[in-house]
């Protein structure tokens, strides 16, 4: 009698196992999808639009015409904790404001399972940015995709690149316009050391997962982007007094500051 | 009298179609053994010659856009401009630099040689790999003025260049920048000097021998100079301030690129390599003669925060020489003139 309640538990548990087995198929959690990225560009509370006046911490009145950034080295933190590292060869991506189709990154082939965060860099790291010429296509390509992105005489990448006019801005002499630039790179220095302004963003979803399977439409992380955050946290940056910054000392501000203007609104999941 | 004048007539024709042939001849130059010089006493390259391996299109290649002003926007400067092969690949008697349009730069053009075993690029090291270098004087407003994107379309429209690239990087549909960027690695990469009078005497090879007061020099430089010249590329590869001046202002050298305040005044030690072609001297470009190079370690250092300590011994400004080891040292220097790689046909503006 015994053996047979076991014998009918062990079939019974082996068919549930088969069943979930079936079941894991059916839900797509093996093989692969894609993740999209959805870099939704803000300024506050309100979308960004260039020409448009927004106000930085500061008080001062700003109107952006240009905005383009490198993220890469995506990441992906499964609910276990374990990760996926995007593949080198596919983890570039340049958003540029001005060209939609930039803002919606898609990061092809992931394991279909439940991530919580993502992760990954402002920039381009300093392997890639020292990399030989024939390593550097697509939007890694300054003479390409990735034309105005590139510093020659300090050899790297601009990571973030802001634009605009602003009342309180001084006239640039060159420009003859009340203007300010803030193209912020610098990934460290080969040999000798320059600034470092790496920065790297974790994304936690919070109590939703990312819901990757490979029987679904791919799930999209719609992420804000506030550029506001470049004027402000840590350090309130005054346009008046600061209205240029490239590759000097003050750099390191602006990057301190942009590190947070990456945030996670909410995950779209598909089912 | 009918005779000679046919002789005559066949003569000339003779004469014409043999020239015609040593033209032709000259015009189909064999690059087809071209290869990086590897010299014994240099040490390991740091630039990866695998990544890019050199082909003789990919060096012919590179050669032609490096002779070429195609590069500048107004197609009326190449690189060959400011850097002229007799001189090994310095600008000659230019201070600093003219650029397109007669404009001048702030800096002297250095010698274009030995670029596998540096570090970094240009006084500053502002460009630590060598496949990068061309964008800058391209995208330089007072050198080329050119947006190398937009040298890659004019590349793609030229009648001869999409052949020359298909030649060089098989397989390729397009024309594109990293392939613009490695031929001219794979010219400028076989551009080395290591054949002068020097280096057969310090490989032990025939045409080696020094006289005595070039040795002498040697002795000296060892003791005086080499802290900073060092091994036979003639550089540590780092910044130093040798005391040109006593404020920097137009031109901050390493902290341009650093922000370290400590780099206010420093510049890349440069090879001394051919230094005899390379007049006049210094970033600044501003030294005319190797004699008063030479006495400006002796006389002419002055003192700034980022002075070199090596050249601020016990209190005392500069090194002192007396004059014949100035002297000696400026024979010695000549030793370092490399005849053989400045008139190298391979490295000259093709036909
Ligand atoms: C108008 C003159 C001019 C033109 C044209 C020019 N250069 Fe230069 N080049 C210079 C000057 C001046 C420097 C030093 C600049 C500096 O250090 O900031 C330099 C530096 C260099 C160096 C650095 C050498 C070293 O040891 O650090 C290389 C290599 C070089 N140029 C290659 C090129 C190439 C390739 C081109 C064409 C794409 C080119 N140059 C066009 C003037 C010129
Ligand atoms: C403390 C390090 C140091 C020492 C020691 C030193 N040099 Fe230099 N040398 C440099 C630096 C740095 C430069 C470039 C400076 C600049 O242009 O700002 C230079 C430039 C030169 C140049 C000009 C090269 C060119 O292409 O423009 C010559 C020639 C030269 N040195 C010779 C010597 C001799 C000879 C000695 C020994 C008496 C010597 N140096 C000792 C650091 C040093």
């Amino acid at each position: 009698m015994k053996n047979f309640i076991f014998k009918t538990l062990f079939a019974f548990s082996a068919f549930a196992l088969t069943l979930t087995a079936c079941k894991k198929e059916d839900e797509g959690l093996s093989g692969t999808q894609s993740v999209i990225i959805e870099m939704d560009n803000r300024a506050g509370d309100d979308e960004l639009v260039f020409g448009k006046n927004y106000k930085t911490a500061n008080g001062d009145t700003v109107n952006f015409s240009l905005f383009n950034y490198y993220v890469s080295n995506f990441v992906l933190v499964k609910s276990d904790g374990s990760e996926y590292t995007v593949p080198k060869d596919e983890c570039y991506f340049l958003v540029k404001h001005e060209d939609a189709a930039s803002r919606e990154i898609e990061l092809k082939g992931i394991p279909a399972g439940d991530y919580k965060a993502v992760r990954f860099i402002i920039g381009v790291d300093s392997l890639k940015s020292i990399a030989p010429a024939g390593e550097r296509t697509g939007v890694l390509d300054p003479t390409g995709a990735g034309a105005g992105m590139y510093w020659s005489w300090n050899a790297g990448y601009i990571f973030v690149k802001v634009e605009g006019t602003s009342p309180q801005a001084p006239i640039n002499a060159g420009a003859g316009e009340r203007i300010f630039q803030y193209h912020t790179g610098l990934f460290g220095g080969k040999d000798s050391p320059t600034l470092n302004n790496l920065k790297t963003v974790n994304l936690s979803t919070g109590s939703e997962l990312i819901e990757v399977r490979s029987n679904h439409e791919a799930s999209t992380v719609h992420t804000y982007v506030n550029i506001l955050e470049m004027f402000t946290s840590p350090t309130n940056i005054n346009v008046a007094t600061n209205p240029l910054s490239h590759a000097g000392a003050f750099s390191k501000t602006v990057a301190n500051n942009y590190a947070d203007m990456f945030t996670l609104d909410h995950v779209h999941n598909h089912n | 009298m009918r005779y000679n004048s046919y002789f005559r007539t066949i003569a000339l024709l003779l004469g014409i179609a043999l020239a015609f042939l040593a033209c032709k001849k000259e015009a189909k130059e064999d690059l087809s053994d071209i290869s990086i010089f590897l010299p014994s006493n240099f040490p390991a390259p740091y630039y990866n010659l695998s990544a890019n391996p050199i082909t003789p299109e990919g060096f012919a290649l590179g050669r032609k856009l490096f002779y070429d002003p195609i590069l500048s926007r107004d197609s009326s400067i190449a690189c060959a401009d400011c850097h002229i092969s007799y001189s090994a690949f310095s600008h000659p008697d230019h201070g600093v630099s003219h650029g397109i349009e007669g404009l001048l730069g702030r800096r002297n053009a250095p010698a274009v040689q030995n670029l596998i075993w540096q570090k970094a690029y240009f006084w500053d090291g502002g460009v630590p790999e060598m496949d990068f270098i061309a964008i800058n004087p391209i995208e330089n407003p007072v050198e080329m003025d050119e947006s190398p994107a937009n040298v890659v379309k004019k590349l793609k429209r030229h009648p001869e260049y999409p052949a020359l690239f298909r030649a060089a990087f098989p397989g390729r549909d397009t024309i594109d920048g990293p392939q613009m960027l490695m031929a001219f690695s794979q010219f400028m990469g076989a551009l080395v000097s290591a054949n002068s009078r020097y280096d057969h005497y310090v490989r032990k090879e025939a045409g080696g021998t020094l006289t005595a007061e070039e040795l002498a020099g040697l002795e000296t430089f060892k003791v005086k100079c080499s802290a900073c010249h060092s091994t036979d590329l003639f550089t540590d590869n780092s910044y130093r301030n040798n005391g040109l001046l006593s404020t920097f202002t137009n031109d901050l050298g390493r902290f341009e690129i650093s922000t370290i305040q400590e780099d206010i005044g420093k510049f890349k030690v440069p090879s001394l390599r051919n230094v005899e072609l390379t007049s006049p001297y210094m970033h600044h470009g501003k030294i005319k003669t190797l004699e008063a190079a030479v006495e400006h370690y002796n006389s002419g250092v002055k003192d700034s925060p980022t002075l070199d300590p090596l050249l601020k011994q016990n209190g005392q400004l500069g090194i002192p020489l007396s004059t014949s080891e100035k002297q000696n040292l400026v024979a010695f220097l000549k030793t370092l003139t490399d005849q053989t790689f400045i008139r190298d046909t391979r490295f000259q503006k093709p036909e």
